[in-house]
């Protein structure tokens, strides 16, 4: 049983669950697991048609993802309305990402508008998508098929109440994507989780080296020289994952490697004036390295959150950005090394 | 809107103005409006705020509208070279969720 809905109606000869438009305890929760990666990839909800409130003939559809926490944000959205939610099957994946990936798209919502005769239900021929989808479905196609006209509706859903209000327009700000602090915040737990294996990865290579001595590789060395070293990864780590995503609009570069470069160096400063970089300026310049190369490139990694990045200017990025990277990150490495021998 | 742009001169995004029927699609759809609409016609008018979704193109009746389209996201394109595929984000074939 799942968490939403609240009874089946009898519509059209077809049996078609009604969904709550209140979000319940259980769906925060399920919320707050996906954004640390939590059951992330199964969390969806069965495709078809659901009603919400007491829909008739003359309601409106709305189309959207079967990933729970789009559904959610969906039906949040819907309090008050009489319609009907058409959710097609995209893998669990929300709208804007299935759609450029092709399963939000316009064979999926022919077949589904299909399968669930929706000629037979509405008396119209207008369904909602969100703006969004327009990646994956082209309208004059859907109209071709099936014979309904796509409406694109609002980016965010909170709009749905006014663009309908408005005569089924959305305005410029309805379709714009914004990119705010609070959006940029919740995308770090999932991008910590992204990044969790290359933190051990580094950790444990870091712990290891401080294990070197003049003296050869001793255990024994690794509590007192291993904490510092493993607290300048972590802090590296911080900066690419969430400095740069806080600070993403007021650091002037453009290329998001360069930001990530930029808060590294911050962070830099900030640990060799309070004696975390090592006692000699090999260590110290071994730390430069390593710490600006991990920034620089989980910040780089932040392309993909983004909503503004496009393919052809990530790639012109990485081709100068990851080799030098790679080179920081190999020369701090290297010289973290040499300083344990002087 | 000046935090919206990413890289300049950079984007493949070309649109024909002898085709364009002026029905103003690709202006409803864009995300980062990047068009507009004047003397039946649409135009570029934001160039480097395109982030290459393809919405526009996809969605063009006249196919006035070309880009590549793609995912503008460097875990995306590492894993495209290291599977030697197009840049993609990494867990389709699980059909599991990702981005």
């Amino acid at each position: 049983m799942n968490t939403f809905t609240t009874g089946i109606i009898q519509y059209a000869g077809a049996s078609i669950p009604r969904v709550s438009t209140k979000l319940k305890t259980i769906d925060f929760l399920g919320s707050v697991m996906v954004r640390w990666g939590i059951r992330r990839n199964n969390y969806r909800v069965i495709p078809g048609l659901y009603a919400v409130g007491e829909p008739d003939a003359g309601s409106d559809v709305f189309v959207t993802a079967n990933y729970k926490l789009t559904f959610d944000n969906v039906r949040k959205n819907l309090t008050g309305i009489n319609g009907w939610i058409l959710v097609l099957d995209t893998k669990g994946v929300n709208v804007w990402c299935a759609a450029g990936k092709g399963t939000f798209a316009t064979k999926e919502l022919v077949n589904r508008i299909r399968q669930v005769s929706l000629e037979k239900i509405i008396n119209h021929k207008r369904i909602i998508l969100p703006q969004l989808g327009a990646t994956g479905v082209a309208a004059y196609k859907v109209k071709e098929e099936t014979g309904f006209n796509v409406h694109y509706g609002p980016v965010r859903a909170s709009d749905i109440k006014k663009f309908i209000a408005d005569g089924y327009r959305a305005d410029k700000k309805m379709r714009r994507v914004t990119f705010s602090l609070k959006d940029r915040i919740k995308l770090v737990p999932n991008d910590f989780m992204y990044g969790k294996y290359y933190l051990l990865g580094a950790a444990v290579l870091i712990l290891l080296i401080s294990g070197l001595s003049s003296k050869g590789f001793s255990f024994s060395n690794i509590p007192e020289k291993g904490g510092p070293a493993v607290v300048n990864i972590l802090l590296a780590y911080f900066s690419g994952i969430v400095l740069t995503p806080v600070l993403l609009p007021y650091l002037p570069p453009r290329q998001f490697s360069v930001k990530g470069f930029y808060t590294g160096l911050m962070v830099f400063i900030f640990l060799l004036l309070f004696g975390f970089t090592g006692s000699n300026i090999i260590e110290i310049f071994s730390w430069f390295f390593i710490i600006t190369a991990i920034s620089s490139f989980l910040a780089m990694n932040f392309t993909g959150s983004s909503t503004y990045t496009s393919l052809s200017g990530v790639k012109k990025e990485m081709k100068f950005s990851l080799p030098v990277q790679i080179g920081f990150a190999s020369t701090g490495v290297i010289l973290q090394v040499i300083g344990k021998f002087i | 809107m000046k935090d919206l742009v990413y890289l300049t001169d950079v984007v493949t995004l070309s649109l024909c103005g002898k085709t364009c029927n002026g029905c103003g699609m690709c202006i409803r759809v864009c995300p980062h409006e990047v068009f507009e609409l004047s003397g039946k016609k649409a135009h570029i008018i934001n160039r480097d705020f395109c982030m290459e979704c393809g919405a526009c193109a996809m969605n063009c009746p006249v196919q006035a509208i070309t880009v590549k389209s793609g995912v503008g996201c460097a875990a995306g394109i590492i894993n495209g070279i290291l599977r030697n595929t197009e840049p993609t984000c990494g867990c389709s074939d699980s059909g599991a969720a990702c981005c």
